[in-house]
């Protein structure tokens, strides 16, 4: 706080700056970022500028394609907030993309192996399906850190590879469409299906109220302190009469559900049915959303809904311009590189930068 | 050698009852073992490396969880390196060149930025698989396949020879390095100093050691390790390359540092323990000995590290100061 | 001849705080010179500046007459600089000789020469008397040998000058006795000491010059023959001090704290206390008196439910509370000033609000179906802040930017607060000025006045002899002897504390 303190010294606008700084410094790491895009856009031979604009367009400009992005940006929320809750915990969830392909084919299977079921809920059951399965996945990875020492960054992603081989099967084997070459599920009911209300989908109004209630729980409820409390000083949470283990399982359980739902509200939403191919690298998007949202609930919505129009406007440009839609990942990769490490916040604020957070206290514990 | 024996007795009688063993199935079945044992070094080859590149981090108590993406990067550049040169040589020069700039930018990261370890190896995962997802171009090929050299004498041993004197030049450069590592950890000036700055930094820096040069010095050396292994995973193993080619073995190599107690011998160990329990499923699910779907042969390495470390992680201790960034006190 | 070292207006500033102001210091080849100061008053960092831990933001060092530049503790080490740091500098998994030899080491085919250094240690220990077997890990020594480790390290690099920074923290009277005729063996072959310090006694019995700081300020110089300890103490806190502390006599009640025989093992796994039985009485204070590493720390924890108990069992009011977990505990009314503020006792990130709610925040009046009550809590904070004089500019600000004295009272506060049966003190006035340590002090006596039972753990003797109604000794994780305070004085103690008996 001394920082905070001597902040006031300086001029109002720039101590107001400073104070904001996990605001300021985010987004001129995206400014920054694009900046640096806009250079490998251009040795690629293509004018940045209408590069960027095509992306815009496509992701923005017609009801078509604010649909499409407000789709992909859905399951980021979801997963941002999974990756963000951990983090409070001082847990870092890289594994969010195998939950979240675990509540994608739970949900599905859900959606379509139930019949009978009135529309409103057996969309409810395929949801708390994905959110079931999601939750259960991550919270063996809660389990084996709390109980047996395994730092939760090895254990999910090992968790990532045992669910893409797991789901392999399962839509290879048992639950193969009959009849088809590809190795996907057969559609789930109309009862399950998400509805959309013109150009938004239902899913991402749920995802946003989701992100409003996460919060909530974490800054509000006593749930939340404690998670926080873990996050920022085991020892005195232990102190304090917290069952860090417990916080840990449910934390992780918390994370993988909200992962699960991200999954879950896919496959309702947008695919209606469970393949392989569909949900790739959405749980890895989510570890840049968390970060450049500061493990902020409310903050991954405008993250996510950055990743979300990037993502939805990118494939575009190879229609246009015949550049690979992986510049997005290179895009994202070099967002997050400004955003986690301090060197921006140094660049800008100097003495006054925040110190970056410190999370991991090795395999120790 | 007589005082080595004494100190090391139980890994040397393990290792000799391995031997054992293998011959006893070599003169059962000789094919199918040295099969088995072929597919098992090359398998732990490249774990081995990116572990010693984990050791090496840890030992300074640096976490390097990057070394997947360090290892990405680095077989990118091989193979399009040695695509557009047309030299293996210079292919795996720049190979280990990215390696070293990407060990250097996590030491730099973690020591001079203070930034979270764990956040700076993802970072570097991420970074990796963007660029070489976007720069990736389809349809390259390399321009020779990395020489076979046969050891005079050695290779003619029945078993071993072929399984570890017939080899490329990464294999044998792979046990070098692990007994070279093993040696300088624990007996030289160097290992002596490296522990010390991983156990307790502020010792070591009132003993009138930098700790901040050593472990970024370590850590990008290190990544010169993991060059080594991208390079040999796209030029030798593979002979080619595709996005997210490592395929997790960066993470792997992490378990089985664990396993090894953060020690190179002990790492190679349960390195060539996991690419014997993937031959051997793989060959008895060819012999039809075993029918398991295909998925859950893949899934065995995960599975093993996730068992291993749920038996191990609290049993051995790791480095002290590892993950912490080292601050003077003020 | 130039003297030795000369430090020359060095000043030195931190974020928010100036730790040196102007400092000027001589040493001579063969003194003992003290640097005398309350804590924080810019001992350490003067001398962290002279060991080349961090540079001078002004002013100029001469070492034997020549300017010179300590850009690091290497550069120091070169110039014979040597110090023995207030936490021991050892590595745990290294054995001595290794510890030893570190940053110095001697090789043989290119490698470390495992050797040749336990040789050299052995000569060296010899010596100088300070016996140590080269070749055991630093882990497995206690806390006494360490420090003779640490002696050794300095002088394996031909140190000319020695620099001990609080080196009696830990030590036994007696020991501290030892350490201080091997300083004056020091001198008396030449080589120059710092001897860092806040004990009056000590730096009458060994110095031949005292330089006093306070608040970063030097405020002088003096000779033992020309002070005493009252003197001493007035320069060192600025006003004249209350050295000893004023209660009546304890009128002990009831039982509220009894352990019978628990079995604790440390954080190595090996037993930390041994069996070890101990009675705590509602309105009185009782003192544990130790060298640090006895297993202090591990009785803290059995009792507040931190650490597993092995066997054996812990009755707080006749209820058991073996293996009760921290909730458990506080809910039984005991309260916890923890030996480690800054890691177990605060958030730091955290308002001074939430600290002072850190292990009440379930509790309804903070809590409503799992809701926290944020008024509330303010209005307790507000109330707190006031009532223990915590200096600070407002309930909002991190408890991380207070001082160590006002976050101790923040947590002093936290704890009494709520009016506690069994208060487990551990270390209350570690690193804390003097004036915080009277406040601190007399809000113990105030909580055994009122009725709480106190189990005051310190590793400062004049503490325990001076709060404590009855002092338990504990050596080894046993409790070896209990006194009443008027029969315990400093040689008895001392002696017990080293495992030795009264007689």
């Amino acid at each position: 706080m001394i920082q905070g303190e001597e902040a006031k010294k300086l001029h109002p606008t720039l101590s107001y700056l400073v104070q904001k700084q996990s605001l300021v410094v985010p987004l001129i790491a995206v400014l920054v970022a694009f900046l640096i895009g806009s250079v490998l856009i251009a040795l690629q031979g293509v004018n940045p500028v209408g590069a960027y604009q095509t992306i815009f367009n496509a992701a923005l400009g017609s009801e078509r394609g604010l649909l499409r992005t407000l789709e992909k940006t859905t399951p980021l929320i979801l997963a941002g907030l999974a990756v963000a809750v951990a983090l409070r915990v001082g847990l870092f969830n890289i594994g969010a993309q195998g939950q979240l392909i675990m509540g994608a084919f739970f949900a599905t299977w859900a959606g379509f192996t139930f019949t009978n079921l009135p529309a409103l809920l057996h969309v409810f059951v395929g949801l708390l399906a994905g959110v079931i399965a999601g939750g259960l996945w991550a919270a063996i990875a809660g389990v084996l850190k709390a109980y047996r020492g395994v730092h939760e960054v090895i254990s999910t992603i090992m968790l990532n590879s045992i669910a893409i081989a797991l789901l392999d099967y399962l839509v290879n084997h048992p639950f193969k469409e009959p009849g088809q070459a590809l190795p996907r599920t057969v559609p789930i009911f109309e009862t399950a299906q998400l509805p959309k209300l013109g150009f938004v989908p239902v899913g991402f109004l749920l995802a946003l109220l989701v992100a409003m209630f996460i919060s909530w729980v974490i800054n509000r409820t006593t749930a939340g302190f404690q998670f926080n409390t873990v996050g920022a000083n085991k020892f005195a949470a232990a102190y304090a009469g917290i069952k860090i283990k417990y916080i840990v399982v449910a934390s992780m359980l918390l994370s993988g559900g909200l992962a699960g739902l991200g999954g879950a509200v896919e496959s309702l939403g947008i695919t209606y049915r469970f393949e392989p191919a569909f949900n790739k690298g959405l749980g890895f998007d989510g570890i840049t959303i968390a970060l450049l949202a500061r493990a902020n609930p409310l903050a991954t919505i405008p993250a996510a809904f950055l990743v979300g129009v990037l993502r939805s406007g990118a494939p575009s440009l190879q229609f246009d311009y015949g550049i690979e839609p992986e510049i997005v990942d290179l895009l994202l990769a070099i967002t997050l590189l400004l955003v986690a490490a301090p060197i921006l916040g140094k660049l800008i604020f100097r003495k006054y930068a925040k110190k970056s957070e410190t999370i991991s206290s090795g395999w120790g514990s | 050698m007589s005082k080595f024996l004494t100190r090391h007795q139980k890994p040397v009688l393990w290792t000799l009852l391995v031997v054992f063993i293998a011959y006893g199935f070599y003169f059962w079945d000789s094919v199918r073992t040295t099969s088995i044992l072929n597919f098992t070094l090359s398998y732990a080859l490249p774990l081995i490396l990116a572990a010693m590149v984990g050791i090496i981090g840890e030992r300074s108590g640096v976490v390097n969880i990057g070394i997947e993406g360090q290892m990405l990067f680095s077989a990118f550049v091989a193979f399009f390196a040695a695509a557009a040169t047309g030299s293996l040589i210079m292919g795996a020069f720049l190979g280990m060149a990215a390696g070293l700039l990407a060990g250097a930018f996590l030491g730099i990261a973690a020591v001079r930025w203070e930034m979270d370890q764990i956040i700076a190896g993802v970072v570097i995962n991420i970074v990796a698989a963007g660029i070489t997802s976007f720069y990736y171009t389809p349809g390259k090929s390399l321009p020779a396949i990395v020489p076979r050299i046969k050891i005079p004498v050695l290779s003619e041993i029945p078993l071993l020879g072929p399984v570890f004197f017939n080899k490329s030049v990464f294999v044998y450069l792979t046990l070098i390095i692990v007994v070279v590592l093993q040696i300088m950890l624990f007996t030289s000036k160097w290992g002596l100093r490296t522990r010390a700055v991983g156990e307790y930094p502020s010792a070591a820096d009132t003993a009138g050691i930098n700790v901040f040069r050593t472990r970024i010095f370590n850590v990008a050396i290190a990544g010169i390790l993991a060059g080594t292994a991208g390079a040999y995973l796209s030029l030798d193993a593979a002979g080619w390359f595709e996005r997210g080619f490592t395929a997790g073995r960066g993470f792997l190599a992490l378990a089985i540092m664990i396993f090894g107690a953060w020690n190179p011998l002990g790492a190679m160990a349960a390195a060539l323990f996991f690419g014997f329990a993937s031959g051997m499923a793989s060959q008895l699910q060819a012999d039809e000995v075993i029918n398991i779907p295909q998925q859950f042969i893949n899934m065995l390495p995960y599975v093993m590290t996730l068992v291993v470390l749920s038996f191990s992680a609290g049993k051995v201790r790791p480095p002290a100061a590892v993950g912490q960034p080292y601050k003077k006190e003020g | 001849m130039a003297p030795l070292l000369e430090v020359k207006n060095v000043s030195k500033s931190f974020p928010g705080v100036l730790a040196n102001d102007n400092i000027s210091l001589t040493v001579n080849a063969g003194e003992v010179v003290a640097l005398l100061g309350e804590n924080g008053a810019g001992k350490s960092t003067l001398v962290k500046m002279i060991y080349g831990l961090y540079p001078p933001d002004s002013g100029e060092i001469f070492i034997n007459g020549n300017k010179v530049e300590l850009t690091s503790p290497k550069a120091a080490i070169d110039l014979g600089v040597g110090m023995v740091h207030q936490h021991f500098q050892l590595v745990p998994v290294f054995s001595v000789a290794q510890n030893v030899a570190l940053g110095a080491e001697k090789k043989r085919y290119g490698l470390y020469d495992s050797q040749q250094a336990e040789e050299d240690v052995a000569a060296l220990s010899q010596k100088y008397g300070l016996a140590v077997d080269p070749a055991v890990k630093i882990e497995d020594l206690p806390v006494g040998t360490q420090q003779r480790v640490e002696i050794l390290k300095v002088l394996y690099r031909d140190a000319k000058l020695l620099i001990l920074d609080e080196p009696t923290a830990v030590l036994t009277p007696q020991e501290t006795d030892e350490l201080l005729e091997v300083m004056r063996g020091f001198a008396k072959q030449g080589v120059g000491v710092i001897f860092i310090t806040h004990k009056l006694r000590e730096v009458l019995a060994v110095a031949d010059r005292v330089v006093v700081l306070r608040n970063g300020k030097q405020v002088g110089e003096t000779k033992p023959s020309e002070t005493d300890q009252a003197g001493l103490a007035k320069m060192m806190v600025g006003r004249s001090v209350v050295l000893d502390v004023k209660k009546e006599l304890a009128k002990p009640k009831e039982e509220v704290l009894r352990i019978e025989k628990i079995v604790v093992k440390d954080d190595r796994n090996l037993i930390g206390l041994n069996e070890l039985s101990l009675s705590v009485k509602a309105g009185e204070i009782v003192g544990i008196a130790g060298v640090e590493g006895n297993g202090q720390r591990e009785l803290v924890q059995a009792i507040t439910g931190l650490r597993k108990i092995e066997a054996g069992k812990v009755y707080i009011n006749n209820v058991d509370a073996t293996d009760s977990s921290p909730y458990q505990v506080h809910k039984m009314g005991v309260a916890h000033v923890p030996e480690d503020r800054e890691r177990d006792g605060l958030v730091a990130s955290y308002s001074i609000a939430d600290n002072l709610v850190l292990n009440r925040f379930t509790e309804a009046e903070f809590s409503k179906r799992g809701v926290r009550q944020v008024e509330p809590i303010k209005k307790l904070a507000r109330f707190l802040v006031e009532k223990f004089a915590v200096k600070t500019p407002s309930i909002e600000t991190n408890a991380g930017a207070l001082s160590g004295g006002n976050k101790q009272k923040l947590v002093i506060a936290r704890e009494l607060a709520w009016g506690p049966k069994l208060l487990v003190a551990a270390q209350p006035t570690r690193g804390v000025d003097v004036g915080s340590i009277e406040f601190i002090h007399n809000q113990i006596v105030q909580a055994r006045d009122n009725g709480a039972a106190v189990l005051l753990v310190s590793a400062e003797l004049d503490e325990v002899l001076g709060l404590a109604d009855r002092v338990a000794v504990i050596y080894a994780g046993k409790i070896v002897a209990e006194l009443d305070a008027a029969a315990a004085d400093r040689n008895k103690v001392g002696r017990l504390m080293a495992g030795g008996d009264t007689n």
